[in-house]
């Protein structure tokens, strides 16, 4: 990768195709038991520098808040911010290639013994064990949302309406994100 | 064919609803998925457990599903239909962001989108427990991993191994 100073001694901000896969790649690898976000910011803002702490903020307020997964997200705008369409594209692909053929390679296996009582009783216990954390990382992510009445009323509505009454998810969202934009519109804070 | 392209057309929708995140969608994904293709809530969750192991985003678990489905064409199908949707979104929405700064409409539908996506990560707890709590193995298990991920700072691929190890062995004892 090219590190030529530029005449403001800042650090090029294109770096090439190959090293942006080979970094989005590593991290696809070797982020286990999430907090991938974590790993990408490490990258992006402290290691290479191929973003200011700013930018990483603004890329991931848009990762939350559109659909799709947030370290996809962060990818593919990382990824266009320094090499255009085709960079996000690389940098995304990176990001999940590792764990496509991990996941592929034991849902091989899966597929195959399925009936197995033993494969039972381990998926068992790992299915019970990944409900506590994702039960963990809902409650972490909730963070101040679950001691805020507004927020929590939003909460409980939406899972009764989704859990309870058993709505359709577009039914849900058309239900609730007027309701919920209304209660934070502009001008409103808190 | 029309199988693929049901598959796809599935995976497309739950693309452009997971705001919040994959574990936004997966109540939605239960129920499809039980509906439509038969994929019963416990293979779902074993599946859903397979892509707690990956490294990577845990959501790549969907290609198993895409495989249990259609083999590997249905593992690409949804691989494409689930991640290029949200993906295509976002990349275009940066570019307008990118044009347009911040906005101050822009802060509070994030703002309201996040109690949002919250409830509905609940609803996708429920939806797991449900199929996998069932004795009260499994229930001290996913109660022992939940102090365990809060109040300490073991890996959580570990606590997860080591439930399915201890899992397998309680549940052996017990039958």
């Amino acid at each position: 990768m090219s590190l030529q100073l530029k005449d403001g001694a800042q650090l090029t901000k294109s770096p090439d195709l190959r090293d942006l896969f080979v970094q989005f790649l590593s991290i696809g690898a070797i982020s286990f038991g999430g907090g991938i976000i974590a790993y990408e910011r490490i990258l992006l803002v402290e290691k290479r520098q191929w973003l200011s702490a700013d930018e990483f903020m603004a890329y991931l307020a848009i990762s939350q808040t559109m659909p799709g997964l947030n370290s996809v997200n962060m990818a593919v705008l990382a990824g266009d911010h320094l090499r255009g369409a085709l960079g996000a594209t690389i940098a995304t692909l990176g990001l999940i290639l590792p764990g496509s053929l991990f996941v592929l390679g034991i849902g091989l296996i899966y597929a195959n013994t399925a009936d197995h009582p033993s494969i039972n009783w381990i998926l068992g216990g790992i299915a019970a064990a990944a409900t506590g954390l994702l039960a963990a990382i809902t409650y972490k992510i909730g963070d101040t949302h679950w001691r805020h009445v507004q927020s929590l009323a939003i909460i409980v509505c939406t899972f009764v309406l989704m859990s309870i009454l058993k709505l359709s998810l577009p039914y849900v969202i058309l239900i609730m994100a007027p309701i919920s934009i209304y209660l934070y519109r502009p001008g409103r804070s808190k | 064919m029309s199988l693929l392209i049901h598959l796809a057309s599935t995976f497309a929708l739950l693309s452009i609803l997971a705001v919040g995140g994959g574990t936004a969608v997966l109540p939605e994904m239960q129920t499809l998925l039980a509906q439509q293709f038969s994929i019963d809530h416990t293979q779902f969750v074993h599946i859903y457990s397979i892509g707690q192991l990956a490294p990577g985003p845990n959501m790549l678990m969907v290609l198993v599903i895409g495989y249990q489905i259609a083999g590997l064409i249905g593992a690409g199908v949804v691989l494409l239909s689930f991640f290029l949707p949200s993906s295509l979104l976002c990349f275009y929405m940066g570019r307008l962001w990118n044009r347009f700064g911040e906005s101050p409409w822009r802060r509070s539908i994030q703002n309201a989108l996040e109690p949002i996506s919250i409830g509905l990560m609940s609803s996708g707890v429920y939806a797991v427990a449900k199929a996998s709590v069932t004795s009260s193995i499994t229930l001290a298990l996913a109660l022992v991993t939940l102090y365990l991920i809060l109040r300490t700072k073991i890996n959580p691929v570990l606590v997860i191994l080591g439930s399915g190890g201890l899992g397998a062995l309680l549940m052996a004892y017990v039958s």
